[in-house]
């Protein structure tokens, strides 16, 4: 299973964002947490001992998901466009802010909505906003 | 057992990412670039999610402990602050560079790919300086509570 990810794959997309609703699920249901991947890894990093394992665990799954791709034979290898220095402030900033507003894109905007919380409505409508601002900027206004 | 669930959600929650191709920083980008060719895989995606995650957290609502006994762990309805919109513009400029997001991030240090890598330390040392910032007392609400 190869996708031509250049173009609009909306069969793949529903499909891989169903997993993604079920993953959700289960970890709210099963052992009570919010799934938002910004968070997880944020508090991890906070070290605190009590509050770790379950993080760990969750983080090994998201590390080993490729390794299963492949023996499927379904591994498509990412690749990156920006260079080193994007890829650190982008890196900085994504860390910083996705701390700063307690979510990311599966915390707020897959979790928070489900949930139907003004806050992550809020959070999501304003970083895809500045997603988009940013990318134009980029792309086609000094591009 | 609990790690063992945990474990499992973060396989299906990767697997979901590299089948809905968000994996692929140009996929992603290609979603935020409205004025190029416009590609509406993410709002896919999120469709996809957010159609089990309403069933998911409505099923959440009516309880109050998970498998385990323990209390679920949900978010306070709080107002939306600043803190909430400085964190998620600063969040949205950082994703429109790279195109990566956190959970995306992840996966793709487990293909081994060295830029993520990259990608994820920096993304791990903005999270500590947010960390030490907190504890060093700018008006901070619990960590255990956010997303």
């Amino acid at each position: 299973m190869t996708n031509d990810w250049a173009h609009f794959t909306p069969a793949s997309a529903l499909g891989g964002g169903a997993l993604i609703g079920l993953a959700a699920t289960i970890l709210i249901l099963g052992a009570g947490r919010i799934m938002g991947a910004a968070g997880i890894l944020g508090g991890a990093l906070a070290m605190r001992p009590d509050d770790m394992e379950w993080r760990l665990s969750l983080i090994a799954g998201l590390l080993l998901a490729p390794t299963v791709m492949m023996l499927f034979g379904a591994a498509d290898r990412p690749h990156f466009d920006a260079s080193w220095p994007v890829l650190i402030v982008s890196g900085l900033l994504v860390g910083f802010g996705t701390r700063l507003a307690s979510g990311c894109t599966s915390g707020h905007g897959v979790c928070g909505i489900a949930r139907l919380s003004p806050r992550s409505l809020a959070a999501t409508a304003l970083f895809v906003a500045t997603g988009f601002l940013t990318v134009f900027v980029v792309r086609h206004a000094i591009g | 057992m609990r790690n063992i669930l945990c474990f499992a959600v973060g396989l299906i929650f990767g697997i979901g990412l590299c089948v809905s191709g968000m994996t692929h920083p140009d996929k992603v980008l290609g979603f935020l670039d409205l004025a190029g060719a416009w590609d509406p895989s993410l709002a896919f995606v999120m469709a996809g999610a957010l159609t089990i995650g309403f069933i998911g957290f409505g099923l959440a609502k009516r309880r109050r402990r998970d498998m385990f006994g323990a209390p679920l762990s949900l978010p306070d309805r709080g107002a939306i602050d600043r803190r909430l919109l400085l964190g998620s513009a600063i969040f949205g400029l950082g994703w429109g560079l790279a195109g990566i997001c956190p959970g995306p991030g992840l996966v793709d240090v487990g293909f081994l790919e060295p830029r993520a890598l990259v990608f994820v330390a920096a993304m791990a040392v903005g999270m500590v300086m947010y960390n030490l910032a907190a504890l060093a007392g700018f008006r901070a609400r619990p960590i255990q509570q956010d997303a």
